[in-house]
């Protein structure tokens, strides 16, 4: 199904479609709790390359070869074998430092987030850590995060082969330069602007002189996620893959 | 060696107040059915550790104030969103909280298992959980140079508690390849299980369901309780109650709409 015509698609397609490309050519890509979007992506990039990568979708049976139960994950990436990651934050600074726990201070909060799950590990051990964040405002894009659960860099003499390489929000998409510890606008997603950016995030980044459109879904794209890999996220996500891509729920007895 | 229990309540009696309780992630295979059994008999001041996360098993402990101090990685209703009564209670001060993450938790029962006194984990460094938790300390490597890495304690909880498909008559549990329920049975005192039925032969004797059995020789009490993980998921069997979560989470938003679902669903004892 070729088609030259644009094809309309929801934000959580084109945010799936732009994780598949930035997942690129990895061996094995894991995916934690709560992350439906980069699960549409993984599985994605499994499809349209394939069947490579690995995917590892944390709580699922079927996409996981996993068998030494919760800790073969962590084990797995402590060893190098996960090349890819997805981290995301109730706050993320500038110098993508990540807190999923609290706002305000610790002992007494205003805000309490679940915790920090697996990242004040696999932040540090994943060679390539791609944040994801819908609600791109100055609330969750912010100069200092209130809570350190995962640092964006480390000390040189801390053992530190992982870490972010780029930020995915619903109205854009940053990279990340782990020397200077600071984000780049790379593009702006179809129906955002600039300005928009610059008003909704709270931290300072660097950027181009002319900022390009993030490309959309191709529909070859549009039709895998539909057809091929929005069945399989129902396992996982069930409510998710009812919401955006119409799959019926799984019965409780199933 | 294990018993097989002829009520929940006989299995679960030695949950005594006070004491630590070890649970697993909710996919894992979560013991509903006797956590209801130990709200309605009132346990109190539980050190509740879940391994590496919690879902509505912390929420509702949390909530009907059977826990004094939680230690977890994190605790939500994952697609049904926050955890309310969790939130509340930290928001509140009314529980103590040690925040962890996934694999140290895993780490410390790794140590208890080998009956050594900690274990190393790469990370941790610069983040604002190792100044939060003095039980973990930051040593220099002695094998390398310069190379600062954190030790973690072992970690003993009094009483392991989990849900599993099946047990045999000697109390051998099948556990597949949730192998953290090992884990955590190694490193407990006692381990209690609940089981969906018992397995007519002796799992142990079987190649196959060997490799994926937890031996009677670490668990205390079996007792047996068709869906005993609902409204959670046990693997293989069947899915998350979906609609019921929903609900959990709409009561649970307010101390009395939760109030409402203990009487209706913990209370009352009403079957799935």
């Amino acid at each position: 199904m070729k088609s030259a015509r644009p094809e309309t698609f929801r934000d959580e397609e084109l945010l799936a479609d732009v994780i598949c490309r930035l997942i690129g050519d990895a061996r094995h890509v894991a995916v934690g709790a709560a992350s439906p979007i980069p699960a549409t992506a993984a599985l994605l990039a499994r499809e349209r390359s394939g069947g490579k990568p690995f995917v590892s979708l944390l709580g699922s049976r079927a996409h996981t070869f996993f068998t030494d139960g919760a800790r073969e994950l962590f084990d797995c990436a402590g060893q190098g074998r996960i090349d890819v990651f997805f981290l995301s934050g109730g706050q993320i600074d500038g110098e993508g430092n990540i807190n999923l726990v609290n706002v305000g201070d610790y002992e007494r909060p205003k805000v309490r987030f679940p915790g920090s799950f697996g990242s004040a590990y696999l932040y540090y051990v994943v060679p390539r850590v791609i944040l994801f964040r819908v609600g791109h405002s100055r609330r969750t894009l912010v100069p200092k995060v209130d809570f350190i659960s995962a640092p964006g860099g480390s000390p040189d003499n801390v053992f530190r082969p992982g870490g972010p390489v780029a930020l995915v929000t619903d109205r854009c998409l940053f990279d990340f330069d782990r020397a200077r510890r600071r984000f780049r606008l790379v593009s702006v997603h179809p129906g955002h602007n600039l300005e928009e950016i610059i008003e909704n995030t709270g931290f300072e980044f660097d950027r181009p002189s002319d900022v390009p459109v993030t490309p959309a879904p191709s529909a070859d794209t549009l039709r895998l996620m539909r057809t091929v890999v929005a069945p399989m996220l129902a396992e996982v996500y069930p409510q998710f893959a009812q919401s955006v891509f119409g799959v019926a729920l799984p019965l409780p007895t199933a | 060696m294990a018993r097989i229990t002829r009520s929940l309540d006989e299995a679960i009696a030695p949950i005594a107040d006070g004491c630590s309780l070890a649970v697993p992630r909710e996919t894992s295979g979560a013991a509903m059915a006797a956590t209801r059994a130990l709200i309605r008999r009132g346990v109190k001041r539980l050190h509740l550790v879940a391994l590496p996360t919690s879902t509505l098993q912390a929420d509702l402990l949390i909530g009907a104030g059977c826990i004094e101090t939680l230690e977890t990685s994190a605790v939500s209703l994952g697609e049904f969103g926050p955890a309310p009564r969790f939130t509340a209670a930290i928001l509140g001060g009314t529980i103590e909280m040690r925040d962890a993450t996934c694999p140290a938790l895993h780490a410390q029962f790794q140590a208890a298992e080998k009956g050594v006194p900690f274990m190393p984990l790469r990370g941790l460094i610069g983040s604002d959980l190792l100044p939060h938790r003095p039980d973990w300390k930051v040593v220099d490597n002695p094998f390398g140079n310069n190379d600062p890495i954190v030790l973690l304690p072992a970690l003993k909880p009094d009483v392991a508690l989990f849900h599993a498909p099946m047990a045999d008559r000697e109390g051998n549990v099948y556990i597949g390849t949730q192998r953290e329920l090992v884990a955590m049975a190694h490193a407990a005192q006692q381990t209690i299980v609940t089981v969906e039925e018992i397995h007519g032969a002796n799992l142990l004797r079987d190649p196959l369901l060997a490799a994926g059995t937890l031996p009677g020789f670490y668990v205390e009490a079996v007792a047996v309780e068709p869906r005993g993980a609902w409204p959670l998921p046990l693997p293989d069997r069947y899915a998350i109650d979906a609609a019921h979560m929903a609900e959990y989470a709409r009561l649970a938003a307010t101390a009395e709409g939760f109030a409402q679902y203990l009487e209706r669903y913990v209370y009352e004892k009403r079957a799935a």
